[in-house]
């Protein structure tokens, strides 16, 4: 059970109201949210502080221009942010941003994080030609019917995580029967009860919608099991692997939009990894050719050992490529049984160490002897 | 006569346990597999899993992870990241159906030349019983 307070407007018009009340009442300096371009479809986020900017933010556009976790960090990565801003994010964001705060890659004091119950986000291949709006009732309609929209990112079809529990404030959309109706939003700390004081609209006390929520995630972890099914042994295994990842351009894209990510000189780009004329030569006298760019292979499995077990699932690196490789639903397939072999959830707790820096002594007993 | 077949297996050994141990195995003139190429290391926490996955990946038939037993390492808790790190390997590779069999984890102590001796013979044995890595074939890695 948790305060919510109801605003009497469709969820986008009460959320975008509730950030201009705090803007003009002066609780936040600043707005990090979703703005759209005048007079286009695209989106990108920004630092709202003028309130009369507040009409071209678009809040909960379900579109990931990236993830934001990762923009929060680049502006909180030597210090944390002087004045209270509030900021508008995914659940999957929400996590990275976390993970990202774990790794001291960013600073959470003075965020206010306002966060949804997500319903997903669609690819962004689907704005590339000027023409998005078409596809928002589609997405409203699934939202307040908890359906599975087949045209979201794969991620968002097969995300079970998508209550984001460490928000301030959680406004109800996946699951929530009446948002054209009303803006619901679940005060889930003193931090939000804080910030919502004074606010318009009326108080009550209620629990998120669980049985709704449920059902979601039933039918979300049902599509789960079916995109797993399509990596099978065609696409796995060294054979699978070299055909999966044959068009790889190596351009890293997926490597550039990962929040977890974040070294600012990779391994895979220094010289360690750097093929000589002499690497060449010794490939083609032993197999008879070799693959250029090579290390392909290596630089993703690399990259899977490397934060698979951080992995948020938010699907940036699958949105970028630019030759559709499911690179996203390979680090969900690895990224889950990483977790589950260490019984770590990224994103769950700030306190919680990442495997990587941690260790039990007792655990795998009988290993190696 | 074709000639008999010989794999070649990396092994990372940290210097004060299993880089002892090998040199025990060897002063008390214990028979080592020819195939083992001893890379030495200050502890088995200087791993990076790349290393294992590049030796994997650039042709090794097998890759051999030592270090002290838990609780005796030099750096006092080197070895269990070590141990973590192998996991993380081990399960990355599995989800990938990869061959997990080419890549072991073994605690080595200096003063278990035995050990060394039977832990390497036996790991070689597999190795040649699996045959060549296959990715020694494969052009478009």
């Amino acid at each position: 059970m948790s305060d919510v307070l109801k605003i009497k407007k469709p969820v986008e018009e009460g959320i975008t109201e509730f950030l201009k009340f705090l803007l003009e009442k002066n609780k936040v300096k600043g707005i990090f949210t979703l703005r759209k371009a005048e007079k286009t479809d695209s989106f990108s986020y920004s630092l709202i502080t003028d309130v009369k900017e507040i009409k071209n933010a678009a809040p909960l556009t379900p579109i990931m221009p990236a993830n934001a976790g990762q923009l929060l960090s680049s502006f909180t990565l030597e210090d944390a942010i002087k004045e209270p801003i509030a900021v508008i994010i995914r659940p999957c964001e929400l996590r990275a941003f976390v993970e990202l705060t774990k790794r001291i890659q960013a600073n959470m004091e003075n965020i206010f994080l306002i966060s949804s119950t997500c319903a997903g986000v669609f690819p962004l291949k689907s704005t590339q030609n000027g023409k998005f709006s078409h596809l928002l009732p589609k997405y409203w309609d699934a939202a307040k019917k908890s359906e599975v929209l087949p045209s979201l990112r794969p991620t968002c079809t097969t995300c079970e995580h998508f209550v984001p529990d460490l928000a301030d404030i959680i406004v109800s959309v996946a699951g929530n029967k009446n948002l054209a109706e009303e803006c619901s939003l679940h005060l889930n700390t003193s931090k939000g009860e804080e910030l919502a004081q004074g606010a318009p609209g009326n108080k009550t006390t209620e629990k998120l919608n669980d049985v709704e929520l449920v059902k979601l995630k039933e039918s979300r972890l049902k599509e789960r099991e079916k995109l797993f099914a399509s990596i099978n042994d065609k696409n796995l295994g060294l054979a699978g692997m070299v055909k999966t990842f044959a068009p790889c351009l190596s351009c890293h894209g997926c490597r550039q939009v990962c929040p977890i990510c974040f070294c600012t000189l990779c391994d895979f780009d220094s010289k360690t990894h750097e093929d000589k004329v002499s690497h060449y030569e010794s490939e083609l006298h032993q197999k008879g050719g070799a693959r250029i760019p090579s290390g392909t292979i290596f630089f993703h499995t690399g990259r899977m050992i490397h934060m698979a077990v951080s992995c948020v699932n938010c699907g940036m690196c699958s949105d970028v490529c630019p030759v559709d490789i499911p690179v996203a639903t390979l680090f969900s397939m690895v990224g889950e049984s990483l977790q589950k072999l260490f019984d770590y959830l990224p994103g769950r707790d700030l306190e919680e160490p990442a495997p990587c820096e941690t260790f039990i002594e007792n655990e795998f007993a009988g290993l190696g002897e | 006569m074709e000639k008999e077949y010989t794999p070649q297996i990396i092994g990372f050994l940290c210097t004060w346990c299993s880089y002892t141990g090998a040199d025990l195995a060897g002063v008390s003139r214990l028979q080592i597999p020819p195939s083992i190429r001893v890379i030495r290391l200050m502890c088995s926490g200087r791993i990076d899993p790349l290393f294992v996955t590049k030796a994997f990946i650039k042709g090794s038939d097998g890759v051999m992870m030592m270090g002290c037993h838990p609780g005796d390492c030099h750096y006092q808790k080197g070895n269990y990241y070590t141990r973590r790190r192998y996991k993380t390997i081990n399960s990355v590779f599995e989800s990938l159906h990869l061959d997990t069999e080419r890549i072991m984890l073994s605690w080595v102590s200096a003063s278990e030349g035995v050990k060394y001796g039977k832990v390497t013979k036996e790991f070689s044995d597999k190795i040649t019983g699996l045959g060549p890595n296959p990715v020694q074939k494969e052009i478009f890695l």
